[in-house]
């Protein structure tokens, strides 16, 4: 009746499961219980959850990542506090078998259901507003992205209260991940959720492409596009090329596991580095798919905060183009030790090097931005400088590790683990959280609390050398990854202070809540009047803050690439037009949730084998499909009365504000 | 004014902390090696870094010193907001990283080929074959010379080249020794080969580099790099045994155990290596090493 | 509604009338960009099944199972189907209705037949003991075919919803655009069993 699912799935002996797991029902419990106090479910309902509006999916793509960021950074504190004191008797507190789970849930949930959400939420919320449209291409299918990615963070979080998850590293490499060394439900909790998150990916991609492409203002040639703007274009082909090889392949994972096919079996003619090669041909443009927009971000961030045009406009452009390209051919990077010889090796090798090159105009692009400009030390523009000197420390040892000579030495040593979080917190991180600063305004109407900002950002900086410094001299010292215990007291004292570090980057993300809480109590006081609380130079800023829900009441004429920097130059923002005219809107719809909670139950059902309940999940989505197909009530007009209202008002802010 | 103290307080003690750790990192495996493969890979890891330093280092001082020159407040620098196109300076930033890597990629395509683990040693002595097999969670040394095998040690001649032929009887994992150099999987059904050579004698740690499971933080071994005479005693040692390596002692051993002990066999069936690859090839024929060699260079 | 924005003193219906080309326009550019998604997809299975085409594990060969004249029947019914909803697209842009259910509801028994023959082959090779999990090679034919075949299903389900829409609504807009994407993504199918037929099949005997 059940499948695989009873009762003995949940960990009852595990206190520090059981802990996390009360922990989340009780936040869950209060959270239901305020809702209910305050009445709020009809408006969570109407104006979020069934929300089709990009600015609203994208906040809560942002609330979903930083819970997540929550989530994955106990793991990595608990794999810091194991590292620090499991050396020689001492063997820790945790078991490897909760200590695979943890490393491996770390990896996952911090790329796929952290960074991608952070980035997904920031291209949401700024990408429509920054090429003067209404919303995306396809709001629908922009909801149903963003709830069939919550379905994927549903099964990631059931994994902790039921059964496991998986214990093989987070790209699951097989004969590991197959059903012979996995025979739990781990991997298959892996399996689903990338699964149904990663098609809410894919549909994203689509859907910003077709919307950059075909919904720019008029004038916004694609060379006078903001540099943000061009960073998610190509993130949106990276992800159509590059996703439906994740969808393919863990596939074959899939048939492999539940239908005993032989694809990555040792036996039978499998073979394991097909996956390995197929994985690492998502794996690798994943990589750029997050730190592309991370440069979008920077480029707009230090322009306005140096108030000076950005350097080299037309190189940071074909070098994003450039990056995205080589992204496709450097794969083979990540296992020059599976003895391919000296020609392929190098070829990929070399191939990794000539990246360096767009990736390093771009640093020098952004130092000749500052060049002569008027340096403003504001909270995002500290971002910005702490990732230009990191992300170069980052970006050397990554061509290090792209030599393979090198690289049969370093290869999945710590030396490993530092240069990618050196890039991933350095460049990825720290850019969202730049672009979190910059835009939150714009998205929530008061801007946050600078003092907090900094200290976050000092203790991230501070926390991160600590925490990632002595990993690279580990990694020369010979300690490989993943290790669970170790016999060699040198290591032992630099684990210690990289477990110092991991607590100063906690402060970080404490200082960051903190934040969050203080600016919202502060919200009168520094509230964004005029749209404006930059002196920005693109679209976004033209409107208030935060925007309204058409975004555009006239669409805006584009004639520069800084578009609303020359709006204010030649004194032509903020005028009153002549008339309003009624606004075609889509509808809100409970379609994409619907949809995604029977692909929920697919998942469940078919990590648990419980057949019945997969066949009810897989009717229920295609006739919660069909019936939207039939729906043709999925749109209306916004009277040119109440357009002229909401605009008149906030024309009225701006003059009082002069 | 006592904020600044504090921050230039906290940048020192950084700054200490960071030299120290390099300093004693010094004596690191990958820094202080012992043998000439590893010899040639602290060479290009330490020229890597050195080539790189040209372009990283003015990146991070621009980065200050930009930042610090043309700060808001300082109201002397020159401002110029529409500034955006330089011809001269776009030529440098393209030009200079440019050359740097075509540097380095003359470089990297050098050492990947003389540093391919493929590759055989250029010696005069012939290589010393030691066939390994990578187990749940513990090492399986088989020398077929010698007809013996071992479980968790291993034992060569200094100066001596030594030809580790590799494989997996479980999950992929990786062969490392990282005092000698070069790493290389360990893949069921496949052969990959790892050529080595210890010029001091001494006991060198080696584990797997690729997470294999619950067992793998425990599956290490010694590598001793032994005079002739000391190599001799041990392997008269290990044929003192009185265990054997048969099929059956195989099967045993092959299951899954964590922390395994070292082991002794004094003999070791013919052809156990050989058939360890032919159980996963599926009724084809295994075709000569030749075939199967670079099998995983097939995308 | 770019249009809409630069001369808003324009009449008001015509603006409309570019919004909803537009906006199909768009539907439909984003449809066929999705394809390209899909057609990476099915790359990359190909490129796993060139992989695996040599590895039989002792088990058979492609040569030893494959029944060219039945399999090219079924290509044929296929390539038939296209036909027919070509038929139905220019029945389309005639405006007759009933024509193009008729021909819809041909294209559907044919997509329909072609399944079922699937199906049966798929079914044969099971009972005869070449199941997916016999080799790899096995395995790489099997979801190669089938991802196919569950694609073709998809496409009988969404002509039966588009049967319906036109039998309710009619060739409006919104249905025209339908319309359009169906047929992209069932021409889009017919490509792609070209390729299982020459690569899977063709290659495999010969």
């Amino acid at each position: 009746m059940f499948g695989k699912l009873s009762l003995e799935a949940v960990p009852y002996h595990e206190p520090i499961i059981m802990g996390a797991i009360g922990f989340i029902i009780l936040g869950g419990l209060a959270m239901a219980a305020a809702l209910t106090y305050f009445r709020k479910w009809g408006y969570l309902w109407k104006e979020w959850l069934t929300s089709v509006d990009h600015k609203r999916l994208g906040v809560m793509y942002i609330i979903v990542a930083m819970v997540m960021l929550l989530r994955g950074f106990a793991d990595a504190v608990m794999m810091r506090s194991q590292q620090a004191i499991a050396n020689g008797a001492n063997e820790g507190y945790l078991p490897p078998h909760h200590y695979d789970q943890i490393f491996t849930a770390h990896g996952v949930i911090m790329i796929f259901f952290m960074a991608m959400p952070f980035m997904i939420g920031l291209m949401n919320i700024v990408v429509p507003l920054q090429i003067g449209a209404r919303d995306v291409a396809f709001p629908f299918l922009n909801s149903l992205s963003f709830w069939l990615f919550f379905a994927g963070v549903v099964l990631v979080n059931l994994s902790l209260g039921l059964g496991e998850f998986a214990k093989t590293g987070w790209l699951a490499y097989p004969p590991l991940s197959g059903i012979k060394y996995s025979p739990g439900v781990g991997v298959d909790y892996y399996i689903w959720a990338l699964q149904i998150s990663g098609i809410g990916t894919l549909l994203t991609g689509v859907n910003f492409f077709v919307t950059i492409l075909k919904m720019r203002a008029p004038g916004m040639s694609l060379m006078k596009m903001p540099i943000f703007t061009w960073t998610i274009l190509v993130t949106a082909v990276l992800i159509m090329a590059a996703f439906p090889i994740l969808t393919a392949t863990l596939g074959l994972l899939t048939l492999d596991r539940y239908l005993e096919m032989h694809f990555f079996t040792n036996d039978l003619g499998g073979n394991m580095m097909m996956y390995v090669n197929l994985i690492w041909a998502w794996g690798h443009p994943e990589v750029y798919i997050l730190i592309l927009p991370a440069f979008g971000i920077f480029s707009e961030v230090t322009a306005t905060f140096c108030s000076k045009r950005l350097f080299g406009y037309t190189s940071m452009v074909y070098a994003t183009a450039a990056i995205g390209f080589l992204s496709f051919i450097v794969w083979l990077h990540h296992f020059f030790t599976m003895g391919a010889g000296g020609n392929v090796n190098a070829f990929f090798g070399i191939a990794t090097m000539v990246i360096s090159i767009p990736t390093g105009v771009k640093i020098f692009n952004w130092l000749f931005t500052m060049y002569q400009g008027r340096v403003r030390f504001t909270t995002p523009i500290l971002w910005t400088l702490g990732f230009l000197v990191t992300f170069s420390i980052g970006g050397m040892t990554g061509v290090l590790l792209a030599v393979p000579g090198a690289d049969f030495v370093l290869h999945n040593s710590l030396f490993l683990i530092a240069h990618f979080h050196n890039v991933i917190i350095g460049g990825v991180v720290f850019g969202y959280l730049a672009g979190f600063t910059y835009w939150f305004p714009k998205a929530f109407g008061f801007t946050l609390n600078e003092r907090l900002g900094k200290c976050a950002f000092w203790c991230w900086l501070v926390g991160f050398y600590f925490a990632f410094m002595p990993l690279y001299v580990l990694g020369f010292m010979g300690m490989t990854r993943r290790l669970n215990h170790y016999d060699n007291p040198e290591w032992q004292a630099y684990l210690i202070v990289a477990a110092i570090g991991a607590g100063i980057i906690a402060l970080g993300i404490g200082f960051q809540l903190l934040q969050i809480v203080v600016s919202v109590m502060q919200r009168h006081k520094n509230r964004d009047v005029t749209g404006d609380p930059w002196g920005a130079r693109t679209l976004e800023w033209s409107m208030s803050s935060p925007p309204p829900f058409y975004n555009f009441a006239h669409t805006p004429v584009v004639k520069e690439r800084d578009a609303f920097w020359d709006m204010k130059e030649n004194k032509d923002a903020y005028h009153t037009p002549q008339g309003y005219q009624k606004i075609h809107m889509p509808k809100n719809t409970a379609a994409g949730l619907t949809i995604s909670a029977f692909s929920l139950v697919i998942g469940f059902a078919l990590i648990w084998h419980i057949w019945w309940l997969a066949i009810v999940g897989t009717v229920g989505c295609l006739i919660s499909v069909i019936v939207r197909m039939f729906n043709d009530d999925i749109d209306y007009y916004v009277p040119a009365e109440e357009v002229e209202r909401i605009e008149s008002e906030h024309l009225k802010n701006i003059a009082n504000q002069a | 004014m006592r904020k600044s103290n504090y921050t230039s307080f906290f940048k020192k003690l950084a700054l200490l902390a960071g030299t120290a750790m390099l300093l004693s990192g010094c004596d690191a495996a990958l820094m202080d090696p012992k043998g000439p493969i590893g010899e040639q890979q602290k060479t290009l890891i330490i020229t890597a870094i050195v080539l790189m330093l040209i372009v990283v280092i003015p990146a991070i001082a621009m980065t200050f010193i930009f930042a610090w020159k043309y700060r808001a407040s300082n109201k002397d620098a020159t401002y110029s907001p529409n500034w955006s196109h330089s011809n001269k300076i776009e030529a440098v930033v393209w030009g200079i990283p440019c050359v740097i890597i075509l540097v380095l990629a003359i470089i990297t395509w050098k050492t990947s080929h003389s540093l391919d683990p493929f590759k055989p040693l250029d010696h005069e002595k012939a290589p010393l074959n030691v066939r390994v097999v990578a187990l749940d969670w513990k090492w399986l040394f088989i020398y077929p010379e010698q007809q013996i095998a071992t479980v968790n040690e291993v034992a060569f001649p200094v100066d001596r080249p030594v030809h580790f032929q590799i494989t997996s009887d479980t999950v992929m994992n990786s062969f490392f020794i990282p005092r000698l150099g070069s790493q290389i999987y360990a893949m069921a059904g496949m052969e990959t080969d790892l050529h080595l050579l210890a010029s001091e004698p001494g006991d060198y740690h080696g584990f797997s580099a690729q997470y294999s499971g619950a067992g793998f933080s425990g599956m290490d071994f010694t590598a001793h790099a032994y005079s002739d005479d000391q190599f001799g005693s041990w392997v008269d040692r290990v044929k003192q045994s009185s265990k054997q390596l048969d099929q059956a002692t195989y099967d045993q051993l092959a299951k899954p155990s964590e922390d395994a002990p070292v082991e002794y066999y004094s003999t070791v069936m013919p052809n156990l290596f050989a058939s360890i690859i032919q159980k996963y090839m599926g009724g084809q024929s295994v075709g000569g090493n030749e075939g199967m060699h670079h099998q995983g260079a097939e995308e | 509604m770019s249009t809409e924005a630069v001369n808003n003193h324009n009449a008001h219906a015509h603006g409309h009338e570019h919004e909803h080309h537009d906006a199909s326009d768009m539907k439909v550019f984003g449809f066929w960009v999705y394809l390209m998604t899909d057609c990476i997809l099915f790359a990359t299975i190909f490129a796993t099944f060139a992989v695996l085409a040599n590895s039989y594990a002792g088990g058979p060969t492609g040569a030893e199972i494959f029944e060219l004249p039945f399999v090219l029947t079924e290509t044929m019914i296929l390539l038939v189907s296209s036909f027919t909803f070509g038929l139905a697209s220019i029945a389309g842009h005639h405006g007759k209705k009933s024509s193009v259910l008729g021909w819809l509801f041909v294209t559907f028994l044919l997509g329909l037949s072609f399944i079922i023959m699937e199906i049966y082959e798929f079914h044969h090779l099971i009972a005869e003991g070449f199941g997916p999990h016999n080799s790899a090679f096995l395995s790489a034919f099997f979801t190669l075919v089938g991802t196919h075949g569950l694609h073709v299903t998809c496409g009988l389900i969404w002509l039966v919803v588009m049967m319906v829409q036109i039998k309710k609504n009619g060739l409006d807009t919104n249905n025209n655009t339908r319309m359009m994407n169906l047929s992209l993504f069932w021409h889009f199918l017919d490509i792609i069993w070209i390729f299982v037929f020459t690569v899977v099949y063709l290659l495999g005997v010969l």
